[in-house]
């Protein structure tokens, strides 16, 4: 059963650097690693925050996890798992993403 | 029933104070109630830094009593009071206020007083003494009105109170009866090399001069005339000609003093009357005074050794003194003057940078017998411990004073000293305590003088304690890393410094170079700015986009809530009220919280990414531009109304505020700078809380560089002094060209000045005598910034690719739900989390 749904095209993305897009209801934050062919999604809520803000946040590597920092207090969240790497009991949703015919398309159910 | 006894020091000078603070550290202390009379309005102060007082500190700064002392040691201080009389027979003290207290143990810690020559009319109107904090006020006010300024006396007191002088703007002169500068501490040679620095700086010295009379000048306040029948017109008189012990009250109770002064002590420190001690510029050791610092701590010290039953004497110190006289090095050790029978002496002598060193060697060349530095003092301190510690010299003495013209080092390695070598003579504090405190845990420079003391008397010590320091880390196998993270293994500097030499333009192109992995939100942002220092391209280009923090992402700075606030620029604070009213209806359009800031402007809040366009718009329309609050930048040059329209004003400060702003506007730098201008100094802008301060005086501008104000405020030192437009703007350019380039990633001017080895001084040799040959370069790398100088804003709502980043959702025009604002005292703030609860649930209701 396909729950993908399209939400923007690759273009709308920014290159090393995020946008927030709503699905469902859900504010989600995407990046997009051009050189390495990456994009992630995240939730765009900073719980330390508590703002919705994340896809705002500069992105990158920490002991080889790609991390993006939170533009508010700069806590790193891992865009793999969602863990974040100051305090391991907060973890972010994190959704599965992909690149169809130049969309992208993100899936929010398990 | 055990009765305290009494012990009564009278004065709270440097050394009666380094007594009290011994004392209350010995168990002796139990057995007595301490009482000390101090004649000054204001406890101890330190008064061998006494001529920073015009570089802006104040009283407080210079205070050597840590607030709460007296209450928590129950020590009582009566303060503004002189003692005036000790009765020997009934063992009391009188003071003028009537106070009569009964001793068992007395202190005399009385000091000196400044000499001042017996020549008809010293005590004229505007002849003045430089000794405490109420001289330096008189000196203040006098300067006000005068235009010269003479310092009779050209010993280590005079050329400090000169500099005074100078830093008052006045014309200075010296007028020494020696033939020589520095008499006591210097030869021929090394005064006639002091004179010619000091005289390079516009100061005025004349040797050989009998002052003879002081009477009504024509120009000046007064004039002096000299026994040569030559006359020097003068406003202020600064008498600075030597010290005299202050032992009248021991001479009363007929204690025994010196044949011209001083009261006798033994090597205890008693005087002829064994329950009374003196101490300090008061007492007389084997027929000298001694007008230092240390050995009067040290006389303390003995002393309260002495009352706790401790075997301790006092057997003479060394005269050894380093110091900076208006910038120059001055150095002088042990047997300057080569009096010990049999000496063979060294000199080096380089005219063209003005260096003078002389070595004074034991005959059989062992041992440092003494020496002389003058325009480089930097080996004082490995000289010092050859000549304190007897370590045996190498077989060429010579090359210790001779310029090293290969990599081979002649200093004394700390690692060459023993443990009981003293690193710090204010103090006395070994190179075994160093060690041990480094033991401890103590790693770091600050944290070694709060524990040891050392370095923070004279601070001539500073070098040494470092390098202690240093080669005890690297022993224990520390490594200070100072990389600017994972990705670089580089400082700040030396990324600029690649980035410069390189042309690197991207920070990929960087990263290929010289970094690995994908950069983080410490590298990116930093080469980010370094970039825009460097070649100033539009800062959100595509390349340099993923850089930047959000704040410069969105040319807006965020709040709590994720919304952003807006500040246009208004240089210099001035506004008209068309312009006050454009900004007025853009935040009642907006719905925006409204603020003025204390940098002069107003701050609009709560606009959410999708309005910062159109507001800019409007605000563009109206003659706005960015105002790069959000950056790390130039922010703000604050100024008072100045002499346009203020009764008091001396100069232009909103006019010269206006076009400092303009010319540094939009400068990325490793921090936000902050600049103020004032008209006078009545100094109602601040100036001297900022990065870079100017104050108008009679004689031109006033630069000060390296204030703080926020977390932890720093007053701003005293740059340069008197200058024309031309040169202020000069050194400005400068001055924020060798910042952007040296400092670390977030480091503001006061830190990075205060972690510059040399400090003020070596920044002023960099941009004022550019010393490191980097002046035009500096100049030309900040016209290339001024020259490619856009507004972000106005360039960012021309160009639709650069608008789509501004909105809330990539796929939808709906804005945050989370962002919720509530009315309070007229206008909008962010709902607390309680409310924003409250109203989710009246919204779904």
């Amino acid at each position: 059963m396909s729950t993908w749904q399209s939400v923007c095209q690759l273009d709308d993305l920014q290159p090393d650097s995020g946008v927030c897009a709503l699905v469902s209801g859900l504010q989600i934050a995407l990046f997009y690693m051009p050189q390495e062919s990456m994009v992630f999604a995240i939730s765009n809520y900073d719980p330390i925050g508590q703002a919705n803000v994340l896809s705002r946040g500069i992105i990158g590597d920490i002991n080889g996890q790609i991390v993006v920092a939170s533009p508010l207090y700069k806590q790193h969240y891992n865009l793999n798992t969602g863990v974040c790497l100051e305090d391991e009991a907060i973890s972010l949703p994190v959704y599965r993403i992909r690149i169809e015919h130049g969309y992208v398309q993100i899936s929010v159910k398990e | 029933m055990n009765i305290k006894k009494t012990l009564v020091v009278i004065g709270n000078g440097m050394v009666g104070q380094h007594f009290l603070v011994n004392l209350v550290n010995n168990p002796i202390k139990e057995d007595y109630n301490i009482i000390t009379f101090c004649e000054e309005p204001r406890a101890a102060y330190d008064r061998v830094h006494l001529s920073a007082f015009f570089s802006g500190k104040t009283a407080e700064d210079l205070s050597l009593v840590e607030p709460g002392f007296f209450e928590q040691h129950g020590i009582t201080i009566y303060m503004g009071d002189k003692a005036a009389k000790i009765c020997r027979d009934s063992k009391t003290v009188t003071s003028e206020k009537g106070h009569s207290i009964r001793y068992d143990k007395l202190v005399l810690a009385t000091g000196s007083f400044p000499f001042v020559p017996p020549v008809p009319g010293h005590d004229r109107a505007q002849c003045l003494v430089y000794r405490t904090i109420e001289d330096l006020e008189a000196m203040q006010a006098a300067a006000k009105t005068g235009k010269v300024g003479v310092v009779v006396g050209g010993g280590l007191l005079g050329l400090e109170a000169a500099n005074a002088l100078k830093d008052l703007g006045l014309q200075t002169h010296v007028v020494e009866f020696a033939p020589r500068l520095m008499a006591v501490q210097l030869d021929d040679a090394g005064g006639a090399m002091l004179r010619t620095k000091i005289e390079a700086l516009g100061v005025v010295v004349h040797t050989g001069k009998n002052t003879s009379l002081i009477t009504d000048g024509e120009q000046c306040v007064n004039k002096m005339c000299f026994a040569d029948g030559e006359e020097l017109e003068t406003d202020i008189v600064l008498f600075s000609a030597g010290i005299r012990p202050r032992d009248d009250i021991a001479r009363d109770c007929a204690l025994e003093v010196g044949p011209r002064g001083g009261i006798v002590i033994n090597n205890q420190c008693q005087t002829s009357d064994p329950n009374i001690y003196a101490i300090g510029e008061c007492a007389l050791w084997n027929g000298m005074i001694y007008g230092l610092v240390a050995p009067g701590y040290a006389m303390a010290r003995t002393v309260v050794a002495d009352l706790a039953g401790n075997e301790a004497s006092f057997t003479g110190a060394d005269m050894s003194t380093k110091l900076k006289l208006m910038g120059v090095d001055v150095a002088s050790i042990g047997d300057a003057h080569a009096k010990t029978p049999g000496a063979l002496v060294y000199t080096y002598q380089n005219g063209d940078t003005a260096v003078y060193k002389r070595l004074v060697v034991s005959q059989d060349k062992k041992h440092l017998l003494g020496a002389v530095l003058v325009g480089d003092a930097s080996g004082y301190g490995t000289l010092l411990q050859y000549c304190l510690n007897g370590i045996e010299l190498p077989e060429n003495p010579d090359a210790l004073i001779l310029p090293s013209r290969s990599d081979e080092s002649v200093g004394l390695g700390p690692d060459a000293l023993p443990a009981s070598a003293q690193i710090c003579s204010c103090y006395d504090v070994t190179k075994g305590e160093i060690c041990k405190a480094i033991d401890a845990g103590c790693t770091t420079l600050d944290g070694l003088k709060s524990e040891t003391k050392a370095a923070t008397g004279c601070g001539g010590c500073a070098a040494l304690l470092k390098s202690v320091l240093n080669s005890e880390l690297s022993k224990q196998g520390y490594e200070v890393n100072t990389d600017i993270c994972e990705h670089f293994a580089y400082t700040r500097q030396d990324l600029y410094t690649l980035i410069r030499v390189e042309e690197i333009k991207t920070f990929a192109d960087l990263l290929a170079r010289h970094g690995k992995g994908k950069g983080c939100e410490i590298c990116k942002p930093t080469i980010g700015s370094i970039l825009a220092s460097c070649w100033n391209d539009y800062i959100l280009k595509t390349e340099h986009t993923p850089l930047q923090d959000t704040n410069d992402t969105y040319l807006a700075n965020m709040q709590k809530d994720g919304t952003y606030s807006v500040v246009p620029r208004i240089a210099g604070g001035e506004i008209s009220p068309d312009m006050l009213i454009a900004l007025g209806q853009v935040g009642k359009k907006y719905k925006l919280y409204t603020k003025i800031t204390g940098g002069q402007r107003v701050d609009l809040f709560g606009a959410r990414v999708d309005q910062l366009p159109p507001i800019w718009k409007e605000l563009i329309d109206a003659g706005f531009e960015s105002g790069h609050a959000y950056g790390k930048s130039l922010r703000t040059v604050k100024s008072c109304v100045g002499s346009t329209w203020c009764r008091y004003g001396v100069d232009d400060s909103v006019g010269l505020a206006i076009e400092l702003e303009n010319r540094y506007k939009g400068l990325r730098s490793p921090h936000k700078i902050k600049f103020a201008v004032s008209g006078c100094t009545r100094e109602c802008a601040e100036a001297q809380g900022k990065d870079v301060g100017i104050i108008a005086t009679e004689n031109g501008w006033n630069l000060y560089v390296c204030g703080n104000g926020g977390m932890k405020p720093r007053h701003a030192d005293l740059f340069a002094t008197g200058l024309d437009k031309a040169t202020l703007i000069q050194y400005i350019d400068r001055f924020l060209s060798f910042y952007v380039r040296s400092a670390d990633r977030l480091q503001r001017t006061s830190v990075w000045m205060e972690n510059m080895e040399g400090g003020l001084d070596y920044l002023k040799s960099v941009v004022i005598e550019d010393k490191l040959g980097l002046c035009e370069q500096l100049e030309q790398q900040m016209q290339t910034v001024i020259d490619t100088y856009q507004c972000e804003w106005k360039t960012t709502i021309e160009d639709e690719s650069k608008l789509k980043r501004f909105r809330h959702f990539v796929n939808s025009e709906q804005t945050d739900d989370n962002v919720v604002f509530v009315e309070e005292r007229g206008q909008i703030r962010p709902a607390d989390e309680q409310e924003r609860k409250h109203f989710k649930l009246v919204e779904v209701a």
